[in-house]
């Protein structure tokens, strides 16, 4: 089964003709991912290796039935480019593009929830992969092998090292998520937590988080009510320096949570593995799947 | 990005909130010639990115022209949490009658903005929240709408703001979000905002951070950066675009990406050691990027070994090994170099650093193998 992307994706690319867009997306279809059109406006009519091009997101879906959508346009144009893609119907828009404006990120989310069913991944992640079935992002697929553990993170480096500890040992994955580390995800742990919880082919899940924000905290209530699947942990940034922060809003806001300590504890007491050692997570998953 | 509070106010006065007049000065003298253009009382106050100076006491009030250059050169050169302080704000001192606190920033966990308004600002506001959660009123805006009128006057009257000022604060607090989404702020906090003896709302202070993703909206935003104190090591990475901290271990990092970054610090510190640095090369680093990573380390004397920690995704480890042996040649580097690569074309990146010879380079399987190579180089465990 999967999560969220898989044998009955249609891929649209926005960006296809852009540098980063034609490697990654081809990329992907190289994968198996049904890359089925691209997106430029004012190259509309042409194609690309046999991907035929529209001007518009909504003349795409309405020729090709593409249900999946990856933006790689540039920050300044890429919150125009994601509503783009809610408005016309997309069901997932997979962000990459890093450096969006946070006040564009926030107006996009409340945008895209308040009118439409999609949901967004990113934006600044590395995408999805589903090993296997379909590949829509920026994930190096080698590291990875078809299983049934599902792996969701912030940070793409890390999601890869998780990958690739899992993978050494012969452990194989459902799907692995990179959620992204900006400020206002359109995805968040709990929303894949529920999914992992969900999905018939996922037995055992790991997450990887950071310091920062309170993600990992939610998750952690979300965790004690709904997932009975193990979970392995690892946060990232115990001995980070703290944040040169000089306002007092956001220490008011967060009341304590955010340390890389409050998240491990979170997490501990609900019945997570938490691990201070990210190379630990493959024997982890292996004593939690036995 | 951190504004200085004059910078902040400058920003302030573009919309149209109230600030109290001010010069900014670096040197007590013209301090002195500050408080004598502006007349009456002023308040010199440090220009620090960082919170807590008036504790510090780094806010000093002054009478006369003489006092506010006796004020300056006690507050030209302090230490505040780490900051030096290289300028003083003159300002007009303010006749307070009551000093509120107002605040706008992104709430993550909501994902809309938030307004935080309370009339008991001024002193320790964290801990009023904490006291009495009541006092400090919050409220949530729909970054798609805005923040309306009627919020504007219940953040006023829920908060129980002096009622006469009422009209005036709220339209004070129009325009503080006005710059909090028109200049692309993460962050934009007044404490003390102040009602005057003559019933006006006026900026006391400012702390305004800037959103860096945004600046291309915004070209003017340079000269603030401009104005900012930079360690020579911190300022040579900018310039290479590498993401940069300085840290107080021996052990140099280098990796792609602030997560796995993050995390070899950790690992660092599990072995027993202690990292020099934090240096992210970014996603889809070449050659060039990691010769100027090794040269950035070279400036820092406490640097003992150097661990490079590589997990290819858009990078691709053949060009970082590219990177290595032109640093090698080039540059003098004097400390062993464990190098970890995994991902995008690795085997080749590594294929490429076994066929250098030279003695400095160390190999390592995993990121724990090279954690314990680079710490056991740096001098073992301590």
């Amino acid at each position: 089964m999967a999560i969220l992307i898989d044998e009955s994706t249609r891929l649209l690319v926005q960006g296809l003709t852009g540098n980063e867009g034609q490697f990654h997306g081809f990329r992907n279809r190289d994968y198996g991912t049904n890359l089925v059109a691209g997106v430029t406006p004012g190259k509309g009519g042409t194609d690309l290796n046999g991907v035929p091009i529209f001007n518009t997101v909504a003349e795409a879906v309405e020729a090709t039935a593409a249900n999946t959508a990856m933006t790689f346009v540039p920050p300044p144009f890429a919150a125009d480019a994601i509503m783009e893609a809610a408005a016309s119907g997309i069901e997932l828009v997979v962000a990459i593009t890093e450096g969006i404006p946070a006040h564009d990120e926030a107006r996009v989310y409340n945008y895209i929830t308040q009118t439409s069913s999609t949901r967004l991944l990113g934006p600044n992640c590395p995408g999805l992969l589903s090993p296997g079935k379909a590949n829509v992002g920026i994930m190096p697929p080698e590291i990875a092998m078809p299983g049934r553990v599902g792996v969701v993170s912030r940070s793409g480096t890390l999601t890869y090292q998780a990958v690739h500890e899992l993978t050494m040992l012969g452990i194989g994955q459902s799907s692995c998520i990179g959620i992204g580390g900006d400020p206002v995800p359109g995805t968040s742990f709990v929303d894949v937590l529920a999914l992992f919880q969900a999905d018939g082919e996922t037995d055992a899940i790991v997450m990887i988080g950071e310091i920062g924000g309170n993600a990992e905290e939610q998750a952690a209530d979300f965790i004690e009510a709904n997932v009975t699947k193990p979970v392995v942990s690892y946060i990232a940034g115990v001995t980070a320096p703290p944040g040169k922060k000089m306002g007092h809003a956001g220490a008011i806001i967060s009341g304590g949570k955010g340390t890389a300590q409050a998240k491990m504890d979170a997490l501990g007491s609900v019945g997570a593995t938490v691990l201070d050692d990210p190379t630990e997570i493959g024997t982890a998953v292996q004593a939690v799947l036995r | 990005m951190d504004l200085f509070e004059y910078q902040g106010k400058s920003l302030f006065a573009r919309v149209g909130v109230p600030v109290p007049q001010g010069r900014l000065a670096t040197s007590p003298t013209f301090a002195g010639t500050a408080a004598n253009e502006l007349g009456g009382t002023v308040v010199v106050k440090a220009q620090v990115q960082v919170g807590g100076r008036g504790k510090a006491g780094g806010i000093k009030v002054a009478d006369s022209p003489n006092a506010a250059e006796a004020a300056a050169s006690e507050i030209l050169g302090m230490d505040i949490k780490g900051h030096t302080v290289h300028s003083v704000w003159v300002e007009q001192a303010s006749d307070i009658a009551a000093e509120y606190y107002a605040s706008f920033t992104l709430d993550r966990s909501a994902k809309k903005h938030l307004a935080m308004v309370s009339a008991q600002g001024g002193v320790d506001i964290e801990g009023v929240a904490e006291s009495d959660p009541d006092a400090v009123v919050k409220l949530h805006i729909d970054p798609v709408v805005g923040l309306a009128d009627w919020q504007a006057r219940e953040l006023v009257y829920r908060a129980r703001l002096e009622p006469t000022a009422s009209r005036k604060a709220a339209a004070a607090l129009k325009k503080l979000y006005e710059a909090f989404v028109s200049l692309d702020c993460d962050l934009v906090e007044v404490n003390p905002l102040i009602l005057t003896g003559g019933g006006d709302i006026v900026a006391l202070d400012a702390k305004v951070s800037l959103d860096a993703n945004a600046f291309y909206r915004h070209p003017d935003f340079g000269e603030f950066e401009a104005a900012f104190p930079r360690d020579p090591i911190e300022a040579m990475a900018m310039e290479a675009d590498l993401n940069f901290i300085k840290l107080d271990g021996d052990v140099g990092i280098i990796g792609n990406g602030a997560g796995l970054v993050m995390s070899t610090l950790d690992v660092v510190d599990l072995v027993g050691g202690r990292a020099a640095n934090f240096l992210d090369v970014g996603g889809g680093a070449g050659a060039d990027t990691i010769t100027s990573a090794l040269e950035v380390l070279t400036q820092d004397a406490s640097v003992r070994s150097v661990l490079i920690n590589i997990f290819g995704g858009i990078t691709r480890c053949d060009l970082v090994a590219e990177g290595i042996i032109e640093a090698l040649g080039r540059l003098d580097l004097p400390w062993p170099i464990v190098v970890r690569l995994d991902g995008t074309n690795a085997t080749e990146g590594r294929a490429i650093l076994a066929a250098s010879s030279d003695e400095r380079l160390v190999a390592a399987a995993t990121m724990r193998e090279a954690a314990e190579k680079a710490v056991e180089y740096a001098g073992g465990s301590g």
